[in-house]
C-alpha cells in the first residue's frame, strides 16, 4: 500500500489488571468470568485518511463483539489509539500502551510511515503488534519478533498484479508508469519485472504527481501501442492520467495498484472514462460475498451491525483482532505468551489463512482485483484466475 | 536507448509540439501579469501565482452557475470558454487590483525596501492558498473542512479532434487554448503600445518621476497593470480549465514558477518576451520529456533557462517594458 497510509495496526493489550492478576496467581483463573484482557487499535482515526482505518477498526470491533457474546471466560475489551497517522503521535502512545495501559498486543499502526517509526518502541516493549494495512516491503527486513500483518506488502501486489497482466490479459506489450514515489515506483518496477518474465515487452515513463500535464507521457504511451498500461501511484494522478489518455485516443487497458483503489478514480477521470479501468489491491473488499462463505458471513455480520457495506481493510482489520482472540482462547493473556502463540498460530481467516512467517509477514498473503464500474469497484476475483468479462 | 527516445520524438513531433505550444501559450498569459508588475513597480509579484488560482475558481464557479454542462463541444463550447474568461478575467483582474491595495500600496505609501514588498507578496501568495484550502473551498462546493486541499473537478468539454491530416491531429481544446492565448496577446501589446492609459504605463516603467510631472497619475497606472495582467492570468485559467478541467488550491504553484521562468527566459519586463519565452519553455518541456523522460522535463527546462540566462543575462528578447515600442 501507499506508504503513508498503509498499516493498521492490531493491538492486543491484556489489561493491567489481568496482566498483574495473572502473574500474582500464576495464571489462575479468578472466579466467574471477570477477567478481560485489552488489546489496542492504532491509527488514523480522525485525520484526513481516516476512511482507510475506521473500516479495519470496525472489523476489528466485529471480531471482539463477537468472541465477547460467546461468553468466554477471559473476555477481551478494544482500546483505540488515534495516532493521526502520523509517526511523532504513533510513538508517545505505543509508550502509553505498553507503560501505563499494559495493553496484552496491537492492531497496527496503520500506515506504513508511522508503523517504521512506532515498531521499533513495540519492540523493544515486547508488545505483539499485527497491522492490517501497513504494506511497505522494508517492514519485514529489520528482524523484529513482536511484528506481524495480516496483508500482502508491495512485492507481492506487484507480483500479483504483473502475473494478472502477463497470464489472464495475456498482453504482449505493456506500458508502465509510475509517480516517482517511495510508492509507486517500486511497485510499477515489480510490476514490469513480472510482466517482463511472462514475455512481455515494456516501456516506462514517469510523471510529476505535483504537475497537472501528462501530455508528453500520453505521447509516449502512443507512440509505444501497448495493450496495457500499469500506472504506480495515487488515484489522484491515476485519474487524471486515465482522463488524458483517452482524450488522447489511447484505448490500452488501465490497470494500477491500491493506492488508486479509491473512488476518486473514477470521478478524476470523469463520468464512465475510468471504466474497464483494473484496479489490484492485497485486500479483500467483499460487500457481496462472493470470494468465500467465510467472506459472505463477514460481509453480512458487518451490514447488520454498521449498516455499511466492508470497505477497505475491513475484513484484514477483523483476521487481524481473530489472530489475538485466537491466541486468548488458547489460554494466553500476556504479551509474551501471544507472542508465542502468534508465532505458531494457522487459522482460517476471511481474508486469508492466519498464518505467519517468522519476519512476521503473512504466510499466504493473496492480490484481489477489482474493476472501475461508474464510481464503484467490484471485486472481480483472486489475481491468479481472475478473467476479465 | 537513445535511438529509440530520438525516434519517440521524431515519430511524435506533431504531439509533442501542438502539447507544447498550448503548455506554452498558457505560461505565456500568466508570464505576462509578471512581467508588467516588474516593468512598472520593479516588484516580482510572488502572488500572481494565486491570482492565476483565484481566475480558476472564477471559471469553475461560472461552469456551476450553467448549471455544470457535460460534453460541451463546438461553437457552444467557443461561446462557454468566452464567458468563462470574462469570469475568470474579472475574477483574477480583481483581485489583483485588491491585492495591490492591500499589500503594496501601504508599502509604497511608507516608501518600504523593495525587499518588504517581496516579503509581502510572499505572505499574500501563502495567505491566499490557505484560505482558499480552509475556508473558501470547502464553503463555496460543501466539502467537509479537511477536504479543502484535494482537486476540484468540473468535466465539461466535449474532447475531439478538429484537425486531421496525415499524422497531425489538433484536438478543440488545444486549438481554443492557442488561439484564445494568442489573441489575448496581440490585443494586450495593441493596448499598450496604443492607448492613453498604455502610454502612461510605459512611462511610468520607463521613468516614474518624470512621468508623474507630466500628469500621470501613478495610483491609476499601478492599479490597471495589475487589473491588466491578473485579467490575462484570469484568461490563462480559463484556458487552463478547458484543458484539464481540474482546480486546487495549490493549482498556481509550480504554474506560477513555470510562468515567472518563461518570464525571465523571454526577458523580464518586456511583453513580447513573455510570449516567446512561454512557447519556448513550453517545447522545451516537451521534447526534453520525449528525448529524457517526463520525469526529466523540469530539469531539462532549467538546464536551458540557466544556459540561456549566462549567455544572455537579460533573457532572449532582452528589452524592458518601457523600450517596447510600436
Amino acid at each position: 500500500m501507499r506508504s503513508r497510509l498503509i498499516t493498521v495496526v492490531g493491538v492486543a493489550a491484556a489489561s493491567a489488571t489481568l496482566a498483574l492478576g495473572a502473574s500474582a496467581c500464576g495464571g489462575g483463573s479468578k472466579s466467574g468470568g471477570g477477567d478481560t484482557v485489552t488489546i489496542g487499535f492504532m491509527g488514523d482515526l480522525t485525520g484526513e485518511n481516516s476512511g482507510l482505518v475506521i473500516p479495519p477498526r470496525q472489523g476489528a470491533q466485529l471480531a471482539i463483539d463477537q468472541y465477547n457474546a460467546t461468553n468466554p471466560k477471559v473476555k477481551i475489551t478494544l482500546k483505540t489509539y488515534d495516532s493521526q497517522g502520523k509517526g511523532e503521535q504513533a510513538v508517545p502512545l505505543a509508550k502509553q500502551a505498553i507503560t501505563k495501559d499494559k495493553i496484552a498486543g496491537l492492531i497496527g499502526p496503520t500506515f506504513s510511515g508511522e508503523s517504521a517509526q512506532a515498531d521499533p518502541v513495540l519492540e523493544e516493549g515486547k508488545l505483539p503488534n499485527i497491522s492490517s494495512s501497513a504494506t511497505n516491503a522494508s517492514l519485514a527486513t529489520h528482524g523484529w519478533k513482536y511484528w506481524h500483518r495480516v496483508i500482502g506488502n508491495d512485492n507481492v501486489q506487484g507480483q500479483g498484479i504483473g502475473g494478472f497482466i502477463a497470464n489472464s490479459l495475456k498482453a504482449k506489450k505493456v506500458f508502465i508508469i509510475h509517480d516517482s514515489s517511495e510508492y509507486g515506483k517500486p511497485l510499477a518496477e515489480t510490476v514490469k519485472a513480472a510482466v517482463t518474465q511472462g514475455g512481455a515487452q515494456t516501456a516506462e515513463d514517469a510523471i510529476d504527481p505535483q504537475g497537472s500535464d501528462f501530455s508528453a507521457t500520453v505521447n509516449k504511451v502512443k507512440a509505444f501501442t501497448p495493450e496495457a498500461i500499469f500506472f504506480g501511484g495515487y488515484y489522484a494522478q491515476g485519474g487524471k492520467l486515465i482522463k488524458q489518455l483517452r482524450e488522447g485516443g489511447v484505448k490500452a487497458r488501465f490497470l494500477s495498484g491500491d493506492g488508486s483503489l479509491d473512488k476518486g478514480l473514477a470521478k478524476g477521470a470523469g463520468g464512465t472514462t475510468a471504466d474497464g479501468s483494473i484496479i489490484g489491491c492485497p485486500c479483500l473488499i467483499d460487500p457481496s460475498g462472493t470470494a468465500s462463505a467465510a467472506s459472505k458471513k463477514f460481509a453480512e455480520d458487518y451490514k447488520a451491525k454498521f449498516h455499511a457495506d466492508p470497505a477497505v481493510y475491513s475484513a484484514e482489520g477483523y483476521d487481524a483482532a481473530t489472530a489475538f482472540i485466537e491466541a486468548v482462547k488458547a489460554g494466553n493473556t500476556t504479551p509474551e505468551k501471544i507472542n508465542d502463540y502468534l508465532s505458531k498460530i494457522d487459522k482460517p481467516g476471511v481474508s486469508k489463512e492466519i498464518k505467519f512467517q517468522s519476519n512476521g509477514e503473512p504466510a499466504a498473503a493473496d492480490v484481489y482485483v477489482y474493476q472501475v464500474k461508474g464510481d464503484q469497484l467490484p471485486l472481480l476475483g483472486n489475481a491468479k484466475n481472475a478473467t476479465v468479462k | 536507448m537513445k535511438a529509440t527516445t530520438l525516434n519517440n520524438l521524431f515519430s511524435q513531433f506533431w504531439p509533442y509540439t501542438i502539447d507544447g505550444l498550448s503548455l506554452g501559450a498558457i505560461y505565456a498569459l500568466v508570464a505576462l501579469g509578471y512581467t508588467m508588475v516588474y516593468g512598472v513597480l520593479r516588484l516580482i509579484n510572488f502572488a500572481h501565482s494565486e491570482i492565476f488560482m483565484i481566475g480558476t475558481f472564477g471559471a469553475l464557479g461560472t461552469l456551476h452557475l450553467f448549471g455544470m454542462p457535460s460534453n460541451v463541444g463546438g461553437f457552444a463550447l467557443v461561446a462557454l470558454v468566452l464567458a468563462l474568461a470574462v469570469a475568470g478575467g474579472i475574477a483574477s483582474g480583481g483581485s489583483a487590483v485588491i491585492l495591490e491595495y492591500v499589500a503594496y500600496r501601504p508599502l509604497r505609501r511608507n516608501n518600504a525596501s523593495r525587499l518588504a514588498a517581496l516579503i509581502s507578496a510572499i505572505g499574500a501568495s501563502l495567505f491566499l492558498q490557505q484560505l482558499f484550502a480552509r475556508l473558501v473551498i470547502p464553503q463555496a462546493f460543501g466539502l467537509p473542512k479537511e477536504k479543502g486541499a484535494l482537486p476540484v473537478q468540473g468535466h465539461f468539454v466535449h474532447h475531439t479532434n478538429v484537425i486531421h491530416i496525415g499524422g497531425f491531429e489538433l484536438s478543440n481544446d488545444r486549438l481554443i487554448v492557442i488561439v484564445g492565448a494568442v489573441l489575448m496577446m496581440v490585443a494586450l501589446d495593441m493596448f499598450v503600445n496604443r492607448t492613453k492609459l498604455g502610454r502612461g504605463i510605459r512611462a511610468t516603467a520607463q521613468d516614474p518621476e518624470t512621468a508623474v510631472l507630466m500628469g500621470v497619475n501613478i495610483d491609476r497606472i499601478v492599479t490597471a497593470t495589475f487589473a491588466l495582467g491578473g485579467a490575462m492570468a484570469g484568461v490563462a485559467a480559463a484556458l487552463y480549465m478547458l484543458r484539464f478541467e481540474e482546480t486546487r488550491f495549490d493549482v498556481g504553484f509550480l504554474l506560477g514558477i513555470k510562468a515567472f521562468t518563461a518570464a525571465v527566459l523571454g526577458g523580464i519586463g518586456n511583453l513580447r518576451g513573455a510570449l516567446v519565452g512561454g512557447i519556448v519553455l513550453g517545447l522545451i518541456e516537451m521534447y526534453g520529456s520525449a528525448v529524457f523522460g517526463s520525469e526529466w522535463q523540469n530539469v531539462v527546462a532549467f538546464s536551458v533557462l540557466v544556459l540561456v540566462l549566462m549567455f544572455r543575462p537579460t533573457g532572449i528578447l532582452g528589452e524592458s517594458l518601457q523600450q517596447a515600442r510600436a
